[in-house]
């Protein structure tokens, strides 16, 4: 459970309805979704999974990932028209469905392309994402690689080539702001030499400290993720 | 300092010398979060004014839910015990009837039923504790209000005091129905409704937990097994049932009726009834009412709708 839960949590969230899980927890997800591709988006293909895909349509989970990913938070009562909004953006999308007994009974992917390009990632990015329940979530995987990326901290998110002394040198840049680590994620790409790290910090890091980490060589993809705050 | 149990928190309080639960728990919640007791009682007014609002546009629409399902309950409801909004004093009953339940039970039954069918048409609710049960403590509360014209400030005392309870509830297990079936979200509802209402009653801290007590020990066992895995059958008219149970508990404890078992053991019977409770039954609609003739009916309509 989310250490950081307060009585607010117990007699809210404000959000819209039906449910926590597939409607506020699918809004969550696209947000955090959203963020991390942070450039404008032309094409977003959702697939759902097991009782997303399931259950979807009546708890209006793809209204809610959709709206997620345009930046809305599980309070917008814009929500319920995010199909409008997408098509008034010019942004296309459609939703896949699959039963995969391998995957979170509430899971989604979140496959988003755009013109210019994420970084070195290239033009499309791929996010998977599971809806624990009671709203909580996290974001399970990004473009193949492990994360555990739940919104609750202000969080950086770096894919790198793996190399002795990275950590050291990430922690060591983190440590020179006063900025505690509260959890650190790290895993390598089983296949290739590339490695990602997910780091969950107490207060905010200044840009000039995500310059001097995005110039560690070798750095791939960084971005600083906000907490969620509705 | 850690509250955990509801001993702690009596504990706590006498220790502090501090005789009222919302005003205990203010202080804990607003030095925890870092902020100014006034700017703790802001957030739970947001909350309290979600509540408030759910309630009126609930009572103003008929419009069905994405499924089909509901949505057309308030307005049955609203004319059938004769409510309708009067110049200068809101919402009032004109219905005779044969009185089954009270005037007041009435309004209770109608906004509870407002917000919950508000959720489930993807209105704008406050999730209290969870999405699925957040037409129990908004039902009862904003009815309260209404009916012995409540300021905002009682209402967020009450709604502190509901919260505490709900929180307590939750150190033992997750509020959600995957969890601990429906007991742990329409039954915990139920519980911090009773607490809020014995303490708009006047109720001591004895008799607010011991509402919340009586409450929670006659819905244990409570299955969550919603039709096509909505939010809506048997979610809806459930949320009515235990606003009204709220009230039973609350009355039963200011006439004096104490629940043998203390609070905090009946929060551990819970626990366990979830545990022990089949995965089947659990918000996976896998047993019980999802898998009726009905349901399964229903379930491939909606397939279709997809």
């Amino acid at each position: 459970m989310n250490k950081n839960k307060t009585l607010l949590d117990i007699i809210g969230p404000v959000m819209i309805g039906p449910s926590s899980s597939h409607t506020a927890g699918a809004c969550r997800i696209g947000f955090m979704a959203g963020k991390i591709f942070a450039d404008k988006i032309c094409d977003i293909e959702f697939t759902l999974f097991n009782s997303f895909a399931k259950t979807g349509f009546g708890h209006g989970t793809q209204l809610a990932l959709l709206a997620g990913v345009m930046g809305s938070l599980p309070d917008d009562t814009g929500i319920k028209t995010a199909f409008e909004t997408a098509k008034a953006k010019g942004i296309n999308f459609n939703f896949n469905y699959k039963n995969d007994t391998s995957k979170h009974p509430n899971s989604v992917i979140i496959k988003m392309s755009g013109v210019s390009g994420s970084d070195t990632l290239g033009n499309t990015v791929e996010v998977e994402g599971i809806s624990h329940g009671a709203g909580e979530i996290s974001i399970s995987k990004i473009n193949g690689y492990k994360f555990d990326l739940r919104g609750d901290y202000v969080t950086l998110v770096l894919i790198y080539k793996d190399a002795p002394g990275v950590v050291y040198h990430v922690a060591n840049l983190i440590q020179n702001q006063n900025v505690n680590i509260a959890s650190m994620h790290c895993d390598r790409n089983a296949k290739g030499r590339v490695a990602s790290m997910g780091i969950a910090l107490d207060n905010n890091v200044s840009d000039y400290t995500l310059q001097k980490l995005s110039e560690i060589k070798d750095m791939y993809f960084i971005r600083k993720l906000e907490k969620i705050d509705e | 300092m850690m509250i955990n149990t509801f001993k702690d928190l009596l504990d706590e309080m006498s220790s502090a010398s501090c005789d009222k639960i919302y005003e205990f728990i203010e202080n804990t919640e607003a030095d925890f979060l870092e902020i100014k007791k006034d700017d703790f009682r802001l957030r739970v007014k947001k909350i309290l004014d979600t509540m408030k609002n759910s309630v009126k546009a609930g009572l103003n629409s008929s419009a069905p839910s994405k499924s089909g399902l509901c949505g057309e309950n308030t307005d049955i409801l609203k004319k059938s015990f004769g409510f309708s909004e009067i110049e200068g004093n809101g919402i009032v009953s004109t219905s005779s009837g044969l009185g089954l339940l009270s005037p007041f039970q009435k309004r209770v039954a109608l906004y509870t039923m407002s917000v919950i069918e508000e959720n489930a048409r993807m209105g704008k609710i406050a999730a209290c504790p969870t999405a699925g049960s957040s037409g129990i403590v908004a039902g009862v509360l904003t009815a309260l209000g209404d009916e012995l014209n409540l300021s905002d400030e009682i209402l967020i005392n009450a709604l502190i005091t509901a919260g505490a309870v709900g929180e307590i509830i939750s150190k033992k297990m997750a509020l959600a129905g995957a969890v601990g079936g429906c007991q742990a979200e329409c039954g915990a509802a139920s519980s911090m409704a009773a607490a809020a209402c014995t303490y708009i009653l006047g109720g001591n801290n004895e008799q607010i937990l011991n509402a919340a007590s009586l409450a929670l020990k006659n819905i244990l066992g409570l299955t969550c097994d919603p039709v096509a895995g909505l939010v809506e059958v048997p979610c809806v008219k459930r949320n009515v049932f235990m606003a009204i149970h709220a009230l039973v508990a609350s009355e039963l404890s200011m006439a004096g009726v104490v629940s043998k078992i203390p609070i905090d053991e009946v929060v551990d019977a819970m626990k366990e009834t979830g545990d022990l409770m089949a995965g089947s039954l659990k918000e996976s609609s896998e047993a019980g009412l999802a898998r009726t003739k009905t349901a399964l009916g229903i379930e491939n309509i909606l397939r279709q709708k997809m």
